[in-house]
């Protein structure tokens, strides 16, 4: 199951705090999607419903259902349950930004090169390897997939100023 | 019987050798997606789709297909060896599978968990060839009414026998159906929700949601719990096989009772994971040694295994008889057509009998390689989780974005991905099932597409869909398993504990 209780120690945001943020956000979301589909009618027109027909009730739906998940996140007493501690939360983050960086840096560098500082960053920060094993793994993996994706499978991928370097 | 022929030329297709290898590479592929956490069969297989794009698609659904078959088995080695389940429709198999480990009878267990693997799969396979044919030919007669009222049915089943909250399943479902409308409107040609952002023009592919939901969310939620291994050697060797062979005969009703139960909660879009828990419930209720249940006993590995291998199949019926995935898996599956170029629907029977029969073949086939592999080489697949998750983890991020990427060669889907890996993570710990989102933004455009035909025939009046015996039927069927809980309840509340068995499901 996915939701851990916490019994001893740890503070952390709680449980419902989160939970009501997430159905606002997605209320949001819903809201969000109304307004675009009454942008584009959601009423009968020549060629039967609109456009905005569909994603307009379905984003009412939306609303409609984080409102009630909201109510019964409300109803029940805080039973003081969190939602993770804040160092987990702070390893998902430590996660998180080196991801999103990587998956930025994908559209400039390559996928190739940026996978090799993503192992690398991970291997020396996370794993505590030396820097011979690090740099191993690092420029090993993004090879074999290169050779595996162009050469074998003949899908390209993303390729910046190395590669062009190496003439690819 | 036709069919039995069209089968056959389906074999004959799949054991060229060519294919033979990809059917290989492809379990033992799956193998490892299943192994690894934050890898699972659905988003495994929406990484590697881009492998198949420059193959015919008989031999891209083959080599998939196996990949899910891979993945199928390889969740069972985790639950058993380390008690981590590689895969949600695994957990019910750590009940038994790792006290048995720890017996020191982790041989018997994996033998009977992929021999029960193979026997669910093989029980659904036979069911696929049998039924699946009728269905799609039955199907041929739908027109837009019905097709709507089998999407109707298929996510009200989702919302009514979800174990997540009813409005938690209804807001992510129509949160898919959202995201799926965003971009050009397929019945208007009209661009809508885009707010003017180019990037948006083509939608959110669901690809990108699976490999974000289900994989960078993984990963994260993987990193909060800090994984660490502890596994019990595995050493399977002939003689431990041959003997557990012997003894599972005895659990031949078992073991067809599990069967039932899977392909039925296949069929229905409930899924493996509610099929392998129920499966496990029932067997320990029925059994004689029931309460030696979840000390290590052969049943309660059979039982819950056999369940999820034969849902997992037959959630393939309906993806292929109807083009309604039954499970997330199916549904990527499903996406794969639409790539390669071929209209998922009844008509893929008559217009496309290769690919069809190649596939019910390949199922056949990759089943029985599949458990030759796994009893074979369980020892080197252990060895990858001892691969420590710093050195894992970002080559499964690399895979991921580059499965992202290739889906439309657009580095802004690899962003996306990461947006909805964030999201998936959110959703996942507060109880938001993911399932019913990825097939709606998957179905979302059909389902669409198919209401308003219909509304468009009527001039906009929704008796339209009571206007045949078929299609009422249908819809009933489909506000039935809306309401599915709602009607358990009253029931318990009249006939008291009668329920209590049915409420095991």
């Amino acid at each position: 199951m996915s939701d851990n209780v916490h019994e001893s120690g740890g503070a952390g945001p709680s449980h419902r705090t989160v939970e009501v943020g997430v159905a606002a956000f997605l209320g949001l979301l819903a809201i969000v999607g109304m307004y675009g589909s009454v942008k584009v009618g959601i009423g009968w027109g020549a060629e039967g419903p609109r456009a905005g027909f569909f994603p307009f009730y379905v984003s009412a739906l939306v609303l409609l259902s984080c409102g009630v998940n909201i109510a019964n996140a409300m109803r029940v007493p805080d039973d003081g349950k969190i939602f993770a501690e804040w160092s987990q939360l702070g390893k998902v983050v430590s996660v998180v930004i080196p991801t999103a960086i990587y998956a930025v840096l994908v559209a400039y560098i390559g996928l190739y090169v940026s996978s090799a500082l993503l192992i690398g960053l991970f291997m020396r920060w996370f794993g505590k390897y030396g820097w011979l094993a690090t740099i191993a793994i690092a420029i090993i993996v993004p090879v074999l997939t290169f050779f595996m994706f162009e050469i074998w499978f003949l899908v390209p991928l993303p390729k910046g100023p190395l590669e062009n370097y190496l003439g690819y | 019987m036709q069919d039995i022929g069209l089968l056959f030329h389906g074999f004959a297709v799949v054991i060229q050798p060519y294919n033979l290898s990809l059917m290989v590479l492809g379990i033992v592929l799956g193998v490892i997606v299943g192994v690894l956490p934050g890898l699972g069969g659905a988003n495994g297989i929406a990484i590697l789709l881009p492998l198949t794009f420059s193959m015919s698609p008989t031999s891209a659904i083959i080599m998939l297909s196996c990949i899910y078959w891979g993945a199928l088995f390889g969740g069972a080695i985790t639950s058993i060896l380390f008690n981590i389940p590689g895969e949600p429709w695994s957990v019910a198999t750590t009940f038994d599978g790792y006290p048995m480990a720890q017996k020191g009878q982790a041989g018997e267990a994996l033998t009977a968990a992929f021999t029960s693997s193979f026997v669910g799969a093989l029980f659904a396979v036979i069911i696929i060839t049998l039924v699946a044919p009728l269905v799609a030919n039955f199907a041929l007669q739908f027109g837009p009414p019905e097709i709507f009222a089998v999407y109707f049915l298929a996510f009200c089943s989702f919302v009514g026998l979800s174990k997540e909250p009813p409005f938690k399943t209804v807001a992510s479902m129509m949160l898919g159906f959202a995201l799926g409308a965003v971009g050009l409107d397929q019945v208007t040609g009209q661009l809508r929700l885009t707010f003017g952002a180019p990037q948006l023009l083509n939608g959110f592919d669901f690809l990108i949601a699976v490999i974000g939901l289900f994989g960078i969310g993984e990963i994260l939620l993987t990193m909060e719990e800090g994984l660490s291994f502890r596994g019990k050697p595995a050493k399977l060797n002939m003689k431990v096989v041959l003997q557990t062979w012997a003894e599972l005969p005895r659990y031949w009703l078992l073991s067809l009772r599990s069967c039932l139960i899977g392909c039925w909660m296949g069929i229905s879009p409930a899924g493996a994971t509610p099929a392998s828990f129920m499966s496990y419930g029932i067997a320990k209720r029925i059994s004689k040694k029931g309460h030696l249940f979840g000390t290590g006993q052969i049943e309660g590995v059979v039982a819950p295994e056999t369940a999820a291998h034969a849902a997992g199949t037959s959630a393939l019926l309906p993806m292929i008889s109807l083009g309604v995935p039954g499970s997330p898996t199916a549904a990527v599956l499903l996406g794969g057509l639409l790539i390669w170029g071929l209209q998922p629907g009844p008509l893929l029977f008559t217009e496309q009998p290769d690919f069809v029969w190649g596939l019910i073949a390949s199922m056949y086939m990759g089943n029985l390689v599949g458990l030759i592999i796994v009893l074979t080489c369980v020892p080197l697949f252990a060895a990858i989780l001892k691969i420590p998750f710093s050195v894992i983890a970002p080559c499964i991020l690399v895979f991921c974005a580059i499965g992202a990427y290739s889906v439309h060669n657009s580095t802004f889907d690899v962003i996306m991905m990461v947006v909805f890996g964030i999201a998936g993570y959110f959703m996942k710990k507060t109880n938001y099932p993911l399932a019913p989102l990825v097939l709606a933004i998957v179905l979302g455009d059909k389902a669409e597409e198919g209401f308003r035909q219909s509304l468009l025939a009527s001039q906009g009046g929704f008796s339209v869909f009571w206007s045949s015996g078929l299609v009422s039927t249908i819809m009933a069927l489909g506000l039935i398993a809306l309401f599915w809980s709602v009607i358990q309840n009253t029931w318990t509340r009249f006939f008291g504990r009668k329920e209590e068995v049915r409420a095991a499901g």
